[in-house]
């Protein structure tokens, strides 16, 4: 069973199987559709993703270790108000993750007012002291952010976390679309989804639009090569926006300037999007036995020849000692209330938070604030009480390296599963291109589901699975004057196609 | 086009060119072994080591020169760089990290192919058998696509790749055939000599074609004829050098460019072209083919350079 | 004291190298106490130098060269006007603020020996005499080797070995320094040696710790002093990599080997005079 309470995006939070009013179809669409139906389709869909190669390799493992991420056939949907509701709140948060960025490798003026201790910002290993005053072409370091958010109601949206370097999955989002528009043509027909195919166009404007030179800028992309994980995100989106996917040893800096090489000798380069991480991008500045980097590229990007998307340094705004501070980071640089809340949390270097931490450990989830892919963590519920007593150990030994949070009753989805149609928890990561026009959000993102039942834990390495989000377009009923209800419904799905789908929003 | 995208693509051509070579030259020296008396035989398994230029590294492994191990040693083997299970890596390797570069139908040829020499495991002749009549079906489903593929850089290289990979297994074929093979005393054109020729003509497929161009028995000068200076027979040397030429050229024409690489594919093509058999002969066959191997590496090395491949 | 510096550098590789490129931190700023009175670097082949200031407020040089290289020689000369500060550094090129040095770096791990040993020393006196009784600690309690540095290795495996060039005896000091709560760095330059040994297999090294109310201020371990108008500040960094005078990437294989000269005097216009 999901955990009591937890809030079903489809079915509502009764309990029932009649569905929202808003997706009434799609409940009966999940009732009426054979169970054998569905896992054929999701069978094609996987095998489609298996030819195509979308594979991650599990690290440690031979080549033939290659496996695809699960797939959910049952889409999760968002009405076009909660999509205005999230979208609004994505751009402030993204134009404050960026203007905080701005700041800190420049004035540093909301450590100065106090807002964020300077000690937890200037000593932490993710602020790069070499980049101070390098500021990039428009002042925008964090070009793409996957903000990842929880739910748990009807409005209740939650930042679990700030993804800010080289975040990852946007290639899911599209195939599993991809997917859905050739195994459910019918759901399309039914509801008017907006496109989420205008990704790489964008993506590419986006790198375009903060290349240090205007004609014609040439932009790659750049990947540890093919053994690495991601790789076939990284050939795909090179792909589909045109541009060169290439490796470090393609790349050399003459002159504080990059060039790749080509058979027609070389060609300089404008804008990088690397998915390498800032320690393995230059051994000559940062890591020295990094043999996935670039010898010079560093000089190259201070120099201002060419434009790193993400900028170097940007780890310090998605650092998990800095997420409790974001809803003040967010107020310091919006001048308004974050409107997209964070998850409730304890610092446990502040006194009170932690005697609140040590008298609930049963209660919360405790996180080493420098820990990731879930080392250093406490799932109190869950916890054997020896588990805990260590964890107060430590918590008492260092408290400032520890945060705490409530457990959340996450919202769930109607999801296939061995013996039909089940509710199980999700989580969803939209992504945001800042480019020089502003915040962008192709309407969509990546759903993780969790497929264990009563499982929270929705990561692809511990039996994740993937969905395909819907945004629906706002109701254009309004239009519809004498009842050509069918014929409308019809023309708003080509008007929807053809819009530009973007939600645009000037930087201030 | 990067340069490195380039090299790949050129060496998934000469690594899948390889890996089908070998295949069909085990197959030949199964059917071989099995049509001979001892030990003309065994001495098939040696000239099987000598075509694929793989003597030394077996003899490093210290084996016995049995067809069971010279046979695992060329198709599974991965100390073995030239086997086919290495070919395949290397190709399936180099075309992971330029797919966008190949078309789907392409890799998933080479993916497959690679799949299946994974799985194998050493047998004996029959199983052998069995695992090279797989690749050849994979080889010619890479051949189709690569034959669907847009006529654009990628295809040139690919094919550029293969033509020089084949000029050389061609030449080092007719090669050790005629310098190594022939048991001393053994008279040309008596049986164990037919069969070596029927399995030459067997290895480059060129059995029903030789046929057909001279209703004749195999005679040495006349499969030699066949192999080097028939332009009709696609894995010929006249053939090969015609293809180099080819793709150079359409190369030259996208880019606007020509360079060394071009100049020597051509100067080769028309020594080729003008050149008999009889005067081949004349001159010392083993001498001309050393020559035409020789001149082949250059080319592969101009071709590195003039793309820019190091 | 007017001092005249000249820093060689001499790269031979085993072949020729097709690129060369390397990231130079030799050229000094003025602040209170060192003035630049003139200052240039010398390659001794075609070269292209890009020069920038970098975050922690180092003047740095990006050198391009073409191959074939064999051998490569960096000349750096000038004159320093330098004036004991008592080692206090002021009205230098500041970017970052002090906190930045309270984080640990590879080079500056410490283990348990290292950590107590810092904290057990002098633990009630105020943090300038923690500093004090720091840096004449280390003096104590490891040996100064002379020599070139040229291995880079971390504090605590320096300490437990009781022996160490001046980058050691520095890393020790700087990373004793943060286990106290005081900011403190790296720092490369050059020392003039009143005993008469002006020429020098190397450049020298020691460390910076900040105090509140003072500001930044310089001890060197291996001579247990703090440093005075013998001194000549080049470059700061966490560690020894961020402030190194030279870090460098080449291709084309083979062996590389290096040989440094240092030649720190008098200026010749102050003998005379």
């Amino acid at each position: 069973m999901p955990r009591s309470g937890a809030y079903d995006e489809i079915w509502g939070a009764s309990g029932s199987r009649e569905g929202r009013p808003e997706f009434k179809h799609l409940a009966d669409w999940i009732r009426d559709t054979d169970t054998v139906e569905f896992d054929r389709r999701q069978a094609a869909a996987e095998a489609a993703f298996r030819q195509l190669g979308i594979t991650f390799a599990v690290y440690g493992q031979e080549e033939a270790g290659e496996r695809i991420i699960p797939f959910d056939i049952v889409p999760r949907v968002f009405t076009a108000p909660e999509w205005e509701q999230l979208s609004t709140g994505l751009v402030q948060r993204v134009e404050a993750i960026n203007a905080f960025l701005d700041d800190l490798y420049g004035a540093q003026r909301i450590l100065k007012d106090g807002v964020v201790p300077a000690e937890l910002v200037l000593a932490n290993a993710q602020f790069r002291p070499l980049l101070m005053g390098a500021r990039p072409p428009h002042g925008i370091y964090a070009h793409i952010c996957g903000i990842d958010l929880v739910r748990t109601g009807p409005t209740d949206f939650f930042v679990l976390e700030d993804n800010a370097r080289t975040p990852s999955g946007v290639s899911y989002m599209l195939e599993n679309r991809e997917a859905m528009l050739r195994l459910c043509p019918e759901l399309f027909q039914t509801y008017d989804v907006l496109p989420v195919d205008t990704y790489p166009d964008r993506l590419r404007e986006t790198l375009e639009s903060v290349s240090p030179r205007s004609d014609h800028p040439v932009c790659v992309l750049l990947t540890p090569g093919h053994f690495n994980s991601a790789f076939y995100e990284h050939s795909f989106l090179a792909d589909s926006m045109g541009i060169e996917l290439v490796e470090a040893a393609d790349l050399e800096v003459d002159d504080d300037i990059v060039w790749m090489r080509t058979i027609d000798g070389r060609v300089r380069v404008d804008v990088i999007y690397r998915r390498i991480d800032d320690d393995y991008l230059d051994p000559l500045f940062f890591r020295p036995d990094s043999m996935l980097g670039v010898p010079g590229l560093l000089a190259a990007y201070l120099a201002g020849n060419v434009t790193l998307v993400n900028a170097p340094g940007t780890g310090i705004a998605d650092d998990k000692a800095i997420y409790s501070y974001m809803p003040d980071i967010v107020r310091y640089y919006s001048g308004g209330e974050a409107k997209l809340p964070n998850v409730e949390t304890y610092r446990c270097r502040e006194p009170q938070a932690l005697q609140y931490t040590l008298d609930n450990l049963a209660d919360l989830v405790v996180k080493l604030v420098d820990g990731s892919g879930g080392y250093g963590m406490l799932v109190g519920p869950t916890a054997s009480s020896a588990e805990i007593e260590a964890f107060r150990a430590a918590l008492i030994a260092e408290p400032h390296r520890y945060i705490a949070q409530p457990t959340l009753a996450l919202s769930t989805v109607p999801t296939l599963v061995k013996d039909g149609i089940a509710p199980r928890h999700v989580d969803f990561r939209p992504f945001c291109l800042t480019g020089a026009d502003g915040v962008s959000i192709v309407p969509g993102g990546l759903t993780r589901v969790a497929l264990k039942e009563g499982s929270l834990v929705v990561n692809s390495s511990q039996g994740g699975g993937t969905k395909d989000s819907l945004i629906l377009a706002p109701s254009r009923q309004t239009i519809d004057p004498d009842g050509m209800h069918q014929t409308l419904g019809k023309m708003s799905q080509t008007m929807g196609r053809g819009m530009k789908p973007m939600q645009s929003m000037g930087r201030r | 086009m990067l340069a490195r995208t380039a090299a790949s693509l050129y060496w998934i051509g000469r690594y899948v060119e390889r890996a089908e070579f070998t295949s069909r030259l085990l197959e030949a020296t199964i059917r071989f072994d099995a049509l001979s008396s001892r030990p003309a035989g065994e001495a098939a398994w040696d000239s099987a080591l000598a075509v694929a230029a793989a003597d030394q590294g077996f003899d490093a492994t210290g084996a016995d020169r049995t067809a069971a191990n010279v046979s695992r040693y060329l198709t599974l083997d991965p100390a073995n760089p030239g086997s086919i299970r290495s070919c395949l890596d290397a190709a399936r390797s180099n075309s992971k990290s330029v797919r966008t570069a190949l078309s789907r139908d392409a890799w998933e040829a080479i993916n497959r192919a690679w799949l299946g020499i994974r799985q194998a495991t050493s047998g004996g002749n029959y199983a052998t058998l069995a695992l090279v009549e797989t690749l050849r079906a994979e080889a010619r489903g890479f051949e189709g696509a690569l034959h669907r593929m847009l006529r654009n850089e990628a295809y040139f290289f690919l094919g550029l790749g293969a033509a020089i990979e084949r000029a050389d297994n061609t030449a080092r074929l007719i090669d050790v055939k005629y310098h190594l093979l022939l048991p001393e005393g053994e008279e040309v054109g008596g049986a164990v000599d037919r069969d070596q020729w029927t399995t030459i003509l067997h290895t480059v497929s060129a059995n029903t074609a030789y046929r057909w161009l001279y209703r004749d028995q195999p005679k040495p000068w006349r499969v030699a004829d066949l192999l080097i200076l028939r332009r009709q027979m696609p894995r010929s040397l006249l053939a090969s050098a015609d293809e180099v030429v080819g793709l150079l050229t359409a190369l030259a024409k996208l880019r606007g460019l020509q360079g060394e690489a071009d100049r020597a594919a051509r100067t080769r093509q028309a020594t080729l072209a003008n050149s008999t058999i009889s005067t081949i002969f004349a001159g010392g066959l083993h001498e001309w083919l050393g020559c035409y191997i020789v001149e082949n590496a250059r080319i592969d090395r101009l071709v590195s350079t003039q793309f820019r491949f190091a | 004291m007017r001092l005249s510096i000249l820093h060689r550098t001499t790269y031979t590789y085993s072949q020729p190298q097709t690129r060369l490129m390397q990231l130079l931190r030799m050229t000094p700023s003025s602040h209170i106490g060192q003035h630049v009175v003139d200052w240039h670097i010398d390659i001794d082949r075609d070269a292209r130098l890009r020069y920038r200031r970098d975050g922690f407020g180092n003047e740095t040089a990006m050198l391009y060269v073409d191959g074939p290289v064999d051998t490569i020689t960096l000349t750096v000369a000038g004159e320093i006007l330098t004036e004991d500060t008592a080692g206090i550094v002021q009205a230098a090129n500041e970017p970052l603020p002090p906190l930045v040095y309270l984080r640990a770096t590879p080079l500056t791990e410490l283990d348990e020996g290292l950590a107590s040993f810092a904290r057990d020393l002098a633990p009630d006196a105020s943090p300038l005499d923690r500093a004090h009784a720091l840096n004449r600690g280390i003096g104590e309690r490891m040996r100064f080797d002379t020599g070139t540095m040229d291995v880079e290795r971390a504090a605590a495996t320096a300490f437990a070995a009781g022996h160490g060039v001046c980058q050691d005896m520095a890393h020790v000091f700087i990373a004793g320094a943060r286990v106290l709560g005081l900011p403190a760095r790296y720092v490369s330059g050059h020392l003039f040696r009143r005993d008469g040994a002006s020429d020098q297999p190397a450049a020298h090294a020691w460390a910076e710790a900040y105090v509140d109310g003072i500001g930044w201020i310089g001890f060197d371990p291996a001579n247990a002093i703090c440093p005075d108008d013998a001194y000549v500040r080049v470059a700061v960094g966490l560690d020894y990599r961020e402030a190194a005078p030279v870090s460098g990437a080449r291709t084309g294989g083979g062996m590389e080997t290096l040989d440094v000269g240092v030649r720190v005097a008098l200026s010749q216009i102050q003998s005379q005079g």
